[in-house]
């Protein structure tokens, strides 16, 4: 494939909060505007605009892609707003990346947004709209349910005990008190996420993730022109994304196939054959604690049920042998989805590059990967990168 | 770059903020509401619960048996015509305890969603219901259950004909 | 059954009702939050301006769409305006007929870029312009709560 090569160059991001005074376009230009200062850019030096944000019901606005574009940067530019649920702030890097790899345009300013504190009594509300509205709604459910019924499925097939899953909260929330942009960092311990209040079981309170405002934005530029702009540009080596069906009472929900499939299409594409020792850190998506284990088992950087002996043993500590979320996740930082997304790409740039002051992981990585899950939990977006 | 940024943007607000009035808002209740088509696959579901029966449907091309029947098998991308009756017992295939209702509110009492792959079809193709007349710490994967219908003069052609599935 | 089986009875045809529960509970953020200040505790209302692009946005932007600037500059731009389109609705969001038809128009305010939609009122439709110099009427300052509302209406000049 001819495609050209691309590079990460600049990021920026708002603190993620569980209710933010600014609007929605607000967040975006706080985002976004940092993304271009960060590497000396101005709207000028910007071709072309990537959006992502999840369901309009969240901001309660209809086309939010259109009500976000001038806080995104987009005036008079080409513009383009993606969604694929959760997956969607790891696919607008994606949507950003084949923006400039085609070769149609030299710069992409890449921005995800969410406000989820507008919608009442609860963004649930919105939430269960995925489940099909005839024969599911029905009976009356609740989002947990999914996650519950995917939780208890993984860990029954593999014979796993909720501490060892609870010991991914308790990770991530600490490594979030080192980012100023955290809304949950917490220092706890797996008894406390054990004692948390049951929401659906297996899911407690402190397996979950919270409901959050934020904004993300990274700058993506051509070879040529990232050059120019920075001495450490962090290049995206490869992408992959895949859905599985939307039936999803048929999959087996103990492994996420889909996750595989996108990853292996990153590896390929980054030419990587042996992901774990290729793989130096990495931001997989943790909306739920036991998200992560599953997602690192579909992202092969784990045999399949044994991510949760790599947490126990601190292989995924920020000190051990492969970080996994240093930032603090989603579980720590917060979870304003697609921003939540686009926030694990941008970590991974602060990594590469040496910039992620406390979150720092040892051993100067030179390949990262981030990688984001959602829509009727059956869509996998990864993105590689590597200084 | 980030690690030399002390102040990242963005005003947090705490509920006080909303109820003193500290902070202006508007507020706005939409009248959303949307009357579905079932579809063609869908409406032959429905019609056969309100009959008391389970209905799948078979894909020719890879004989795959699915429910919720559909008019396309995802796999093959072939449409499907060969409908098959199925039986109203399954198996367990997950299950939750759930504890809070749709909005986030506490619930009274628990509930217990599970995915039930129902017998006829093939392994793996299962429903979302609900399970009772059971108590919650006895449900296991791998349970044998059975549907519990409503009384036939008060189906009315829904996924909530069967009331409940209950072990066997 | 194929997929381009057609039913023909509506009898057949199956719909399943139901809603999406949400509200949205906006705040104004942090130029609305300055914008509708004015207007509630002083009556005026203001624009915020980008001095490089040479504009003054109304309503007013915390930042410049243009040169993604970050407005800090900001001007009263005046009650007066002129009627730059309008319609006049006649029936309700509902689709019911209106007793008292609504003259909605976006006003021009000279100096502005952009503007504001707004009713007109004590005017009739026939006398309405576009052209027309209009000026805001606020509510009484106790009445006041910091919305887009407390500007009953913009009336003839």
């Amino acid at each position: 494939m001819a495609m050209r090569k691309v590079a990460v160059v600049g990021a920026g991001m708002t603190k993620f909060m569980r209710r933010a005074q600014e609007t929605g376009r607000e967040l975006a230009f706080q985002a976004s505007r940092m993304a271009l200062d960060s590497c000396e850019m101005t709207l000028d030096d910007i071709d072309a605009v990537a959006l992502g944000t999840a369901p309009d019901a969240f901001d309660g606005l209809h086309m939010k892609g259109e009500y976000l574009s001038d806080g995104a940067g987009a005036w008079h530019k080409p513009y383009m707003r993606c969604y694929v649920g959760g997956g969607t702030g790891v696919f607008a890097a994606i949507q950003g990346w084949y923006h400039v790899a085609s070769g149609l345009f030299d710069t992409c300013l890449v921005v995800c947004e969410e406000k989820m504190s507008s919608c009442q009594p609860h963004p649930q509300g919105a939430f269960i709209t995925i489940f099909d509205h005839t024969t599911e709604r029905a009976l009356k459910p609740n989002l947990v349910w999914i996650f519950a019924l995917e939780m208890n499925r993984y860990m029954t097939v593999h014979g796993i005990e909720k501490k060892d899953i609870a010991r991914v909260a308790v990770k991530n929330k600490r490594n979030a008190l080192d980012h100023p942009c955290a809304q949950l960092a917490a220092d706890i311990t797996v008894e406390d996420v054990l004692n948390s209040e049951v929401l659906a079981w297996p899911v407690q309170r402190l397996d979950i993730s919270p409901t959050s405002d934020g904004a993300v934005a990274i700058v993506m530029a051509a070879e040529h022109v990232a050059k120019r702009i920075t001495d450490k540009p962090a290049w995206v080596r490869g992408v992959g994304w895949s859905l599985d069906t939307a039936y999803w009472t048929s999959r087996d929900l103990y492994y996420p196939k889909y996750v595989e499939y996108a990853a292996r299409m990153a590896y390929d594409m980054a030419g990587i054959t042996e992901p774990r020792k290729e793989i130096h850190v990495v931001e997989p998506y943790d909306p739920f604690d036991y998200k992560e284990l599953h997602h690192l088992e579909g992202l092969l950087l784990a045999d399949k049920g044994d991510a949760a002996r790599l947490t126990a043993e601190g292989v995924t500590a920020r000190d051990g042998n492969m970080p996994v979320c240093p930032s603090g996740g989603m579980l720590g930082v917060g979870n304003p989805i697609a921003a939540a997304g686009l926030m694990k790409v941008s970590e991974i740039f602060w990594q590469l590059r040496g910039e992620a002051g406390k979150r720092q992981v040892p051993g100067q990585p030179q390949t990262g990967l981030a990688q984001s899950w959602g829509d009727l939990m059956q869509v996998g977006c990864v993105v590689i990168l590597g200084v | 770059m980030s690690a030399n940024i002390e102040n990242f943007p963005g005003t947090p607000l705490s509920q006080a903020d909303f109820d003193e009035g500290k902070i202006l808002t508007t507020h706005w209740k939409p009248k959303l509401e949307y009357g579905w088509d079932a579809g063609v696959a869908i409406s032959r579901y429905l019609a056969e619960l309100k009959n008391g029966r389970l209905i799948g449907i078979k894909c020719n091309r890879c004989r795959r048996t699915v429910v919720p029947p559909r008019v396309v098998c995802e796999w093959c991308w072939e449409p499907m015509e060969a409908w098959v009756y199925l039986e109203d017992t399954g198996t367990v295939n997950t299950f939750s305890i759930c504890y809070i209702r749709w909005d986030a509110t506490r619930a009274k009492e628990p509930q217990i969603p599970a995915v039930i792959e129902i017998d006829g079809a093939s392994r793996g193709a299962g429903i979302l219901h609900l399970l009772d007349e059971v108590n919650a710490d006895d449900v296991t994967i791998g349970m044998k259950v059975q549907a519990v219908w409503k009384p036939a003069e008060e189906r009315s052609g829904s996924i909530t004909d069967i009331k409940y599935f209950r072990p066997t | 059954m194929s997929l381009v089986e057609r039913i023909t009875s509506f009898a057949d045809a199956k719909v399943w009702y139901g809603n999406l529960p949400i509200e949205s509970l906006y705040t104004v953020g942090i130029a609305g939050e300055k914008f509708f200040r004015a207007i509630k505790d002083r009556g005026v209302i203001m624009g915020s301006v980008c001095p490089s692009c040479n504009l003054t946005y109304l309503p007013p932007m915390m930042y410049c769409e243009r040169c993604f600037a970050e407005l800090e500059e900001w001007v009263e731009v005046g009650t007066k305006g002129t009627v730059y389109t309008y319609t006049v609705v006649g029936v309700s969001l509902g689709g019911a007929p209106l007793e008292q038809p609504e003259i909605l128009a976006l006003i021009k305010i000279e100096g502005a870029h952009g503007g504001l939609v707004h009713r007109l009122g004590e005017v009739k439709p026939e006398e309405t312009e576009i052209g027309m110099p209009v000026e805001a009427v606020l509510k009484p300052k106790k009445d006041r709560e910091g919305s887009i509302l407390d500007i009953k209406h913009f009336k003839p000049a």
